[in-house]
């Protein structure tokens, strides 16, 4: 924490805790609803709220039966006992398993797809010969402004015409879509520090334009390429109105999931989904911020 | 100099023998033509699956062609009317023919719907007139106005002579609370009908005060963090950027688990005894859930950009402020607050562009007065099925957006945005 300099008066002193008191408050009111979802996904009752066992720590009011539902929910038959025929129902009908599987895979596939397609665009609106780069700029990114109901919606029709709806191929179209804004505004900021001569001092010595973007162009930018993946990734892996207009049955994701889960029958499993998602989110915000400091170390910039 | 390079410019050739200016242009029109073919993939993308699927959205609001699909004869008839004089013989021959085929084809309860979207109340009039069309005989007129004695009711002739031309105002009419009619033009829509117009506003009502609750929040936050030093404020970020990166569905579950009548702040309530368990608050499926949970769902968004303005302003600002002799709080005011308005800008349009066409959470924690404009587009694309209508709504809203972020573009520039 910072010391306060030598003339702060007593009023500033105050001002000064009391202020820290409000930022404190404010992190809380950010903080608490993500960390509140974990104990209560352990509750042994059907509610979303504390029992008076768990706040009195009774082992007895915890129990992770919601996590089992994740698995059992929707199996062919639930009560056989764990081995292989279980996993295998509940691979191939669990409905929480099914969405989990259509996420990572609707997921994976919009990434890479707007993740090549954004990286490239990016190096190319980076340069200054680039023509109407301010036009071109502003159509690439608009996905992440228009509404999700009027593109979802746009996208229905559209689709249902030339029969993409109701396959994943539509779904992985429409979130790679919504992705790339996140790839071009990533990528681009990694290139604003992009030293030129670099590419120069590459061709001069003999280096292709292939030789030079592998070997001298991409290794700079990609700590900006893998975060604007991340980003693409968590926006398809977070998406529900497309899927909501496009998506069958067939290819419910968690998001969708959750969605039918609160509004038609309110069950702690989506707390414990919840949780396991708040975990990924964890996982992928420590992989960003490495990166972020990689991204400093190679250009210099160190961290004090 | 200059007359030296005139007259010796033709002369500089490359090695192969070509002027250098001509070289110059060929390269430098060939690192073009590559950034262009770099950028050409990802746009012809964008178009295919983003912006032409939009303008397909936006034409279904000014072009629908149900009703004179079904029904050729009398939209041929309805055309040649000039819509003021009493509808004659050859309108309602032309309505029975058609009601027939629609009946055989089972189309009628298309047209009918059609018709009944423009003139409310009329769907039953179209089903149980085209259940009797095979009996009626000519005259057409009387038998017809006998079956049903509405169909002498002009307004009737009129609505079916607007819903008979495919490009049409009536829709955006409809989502401004208007009517458009045959012979008075644009005319408002009854007190008791207006809805959509209201509902506008509310959106707008909705997103200003998300704004201003996320930069009365934000702002603050953003000036510990700026102010900190890095490696507190790299810990600190953390909480701000968690929920930026957890599921939208998670954070608006976590509200709801929250903020329900047996949720957490009632219970919490109720245990210090603010309030009776019987008396708890209503804190959600109302318009205070929505805004609570969208001001938690778009701080980040409020935070970042406000803390990257605030980063690159020297802190050596303020300690000259004072050192010239300058209260704490007029230093702030005059000295730092200026600078960070274009944090301000930044933050707030984004918030404000994401806030207006905000769909899950309200529909989610919304309840009835919590609904924003997305919602009803929604509605009317899934359960009310007037697809037209949910156009011309989603054509103003993102007249609306597509003005503000214009605006953004301008004064902040897109290439400025920055994600965590």
């Amino acid at each position: 924490m910072a010391k306060l300099p030598p003339y702060t008066s007593t009023g500033e002193y105050i001002w000064h805790y009391i202020y820290r008191g409000i930022c404190g408050l404010i992190f809380l009111f950010l903080i608490l609803p993500i960390l509140i979802v974990l104990p209560l996904s352990f509750n042994v009752e059907p509610y979303f709220s504390f029992t008076s066992g768990m706040l009195n720590f009774d082992p007895k009011a915890f129990s992770l039966r919601w996590y089992e539902d994740i698995f059992r929910n929707g199996m062919a038959s639930p009560d056989t006992p764990f081995g292989w025929s279980w996993l295998s129902d509940t691979w191939n009908n669990g409905q929480w398993i099914r969405a989990i599987r259509n996420s990572f895979f609707i997921g994976v596939c919009a990434t890479l797809l707007s993740t090549a397609l954004g990286t490239l665009a990016a190096i190319g609106l980076s340069r200054s010969e680039m023509p109407y780069r301010r036009l071109i700029m502003s159509i690439l990114i608009s996905p992440m402004i228009v509404p999700l109901v009027i593109t979802a919606a746009g996208m229905f029709f559209f689709y249902s015409k030339i029969h993409l709806s109701q396959t994943y191929l539509g779904v992985i179209m429409a979130h790679a879509v919504l992705g790339t804004p996140f790839v071009i505004i990533t990528v681009t900021a990694t290139l604003v520090g992009f030293d030129k001569s670099l590419v120069r001092a590459s061709q001069s010595l003999g280096a292709g334009a292939l030789t030079t973007f592998r070997k001298v162009q991409m290794p700079l930018i990609i700590p900006g390429v893998i975060s604007g993946g991340l980003f693409a990734f968590i926006t398809s892996f977070d998406e529900v109105v497309a899927v909501l207009f496009l998506a069958s049955p067939e290819q419910r994701t968690i998001p969708r999931q959750m969605w039918s889960g609160i509004r038609e029958q309110i069950s702690p499993t989506i707390l414990a989904v919840a949780t396991l998602l708040v975990i990924l989110s964890i996982i992928l915000l420590t992989v960003l911020e490495l990166l972020r400091r990689r991204s400093e170390r190679l250009r210099g910039i160190t961290n004090s | 100099m200059t007359d030296s390079q005139t007259v010796t410019s033709g002369a500089i050739t490359a090695a192969d023998g070509t002027p250098l200016k001509k070289k110059l242009a060929q390269a430098l029109f060939r690192s073009r033509v590559r950034a262009v073919s770099l950028v050409v993939p990802l746009f012809a993308f964008v178009m295919a699956s983003f912006v032409i699927p939009i303008f397909a959205l936006m034409w279904q609001g000014v072009y629908n062609d149900r009703f004179s699909t079904y029904t050729p004869n009398l939209t041929e008839q309805l055309t040649a009317w000039d819509g003021l004089a009493e509808p004659g013989e050859a309108l309602f021959a032309a309505l029975v023919s058609d009601l027939k085929t629609a009946r055989k084809d089972r189309t009628i309860g298309r047209i009918a719907t059609r018709v009944n979207q423009e003139y409310p109340g009329t769907r039953s009039l179209f089903t149980s007139t085209a259940r009797k069309a095979k009996k009626l005989r000519a005259p057409f007129k009387e038998s017809v106005i006998k079956t049903n004695k509405k169909w002498a009711n002009i307004e009737i002739w009129r609505a079916m002579k607007l819903t008979s031309q495919d490009l049409t105002p009536s829709f955006y009419a409809t989502a401004l609370d208007g009517r458009y009619t045959v012979d008075k033009g644009f005319v408002a829509q009854n007190e008791n009908r207006q809805i959509y117009v209201k509902l506008f506003w509310r959106t707008l009502l909705i997103s200003a005060s998300v704004m201003g609750l996320c930069l009365l929040l934000g702002y603050p936050v953003a000036y510990l963090l700026a102010t900190l030093p890095l490696r507190t404020s790299n810990l600190l970020m953390i909480m701000v950027l968690l929920p930026f990166w957890t599921s939208l569905l998670v954070r608006t579950t976590a509200w709801i688990a929250i903020l329900q009548s047996q949720g957490v702040i009632n219970d919490l309530m109720v245990a210090v005894g603010i309030t009776a368990d019987d008396s708890r608050f209503s804190l959600i499926y109302n318009m205070t859930g929505t805004i609570i949970a969208m001001t938690h769902i778009l701080l980040p968004f409020m935070i970042l950009p406000l803390y990257s303005v605030m980063k690159t302003i020297p802190p050596s600002y303020m300690r000259a402020a004072r050192s010239l002799g300058a209260t704490p709080t007029a230093a702030f005011i005059r000295v730092y607050a200026p600078q960070t308005i274009p944090g301000i800008g930044a933050g707030g349009l984004l918030v404000f562009i994401l806030a207006i066409g905000y769909y899950i959470t309200p529909a989610l924690v919304g309840g009835q007065d919590g609904q924003l404009i997305s919602n009803m587009i929604a509605y009317h694309m899934q359960k009310s099925l007037n697809w037209s209508l949910a156009a011309a709504l989603g054509g103003i809203l993102l007249a609306g957006v597509l003005l503000l972020y214009w605006i953004y573009d301008r004064v902040i520039g897109i290439d400025n945005m920055k994600l965590g």
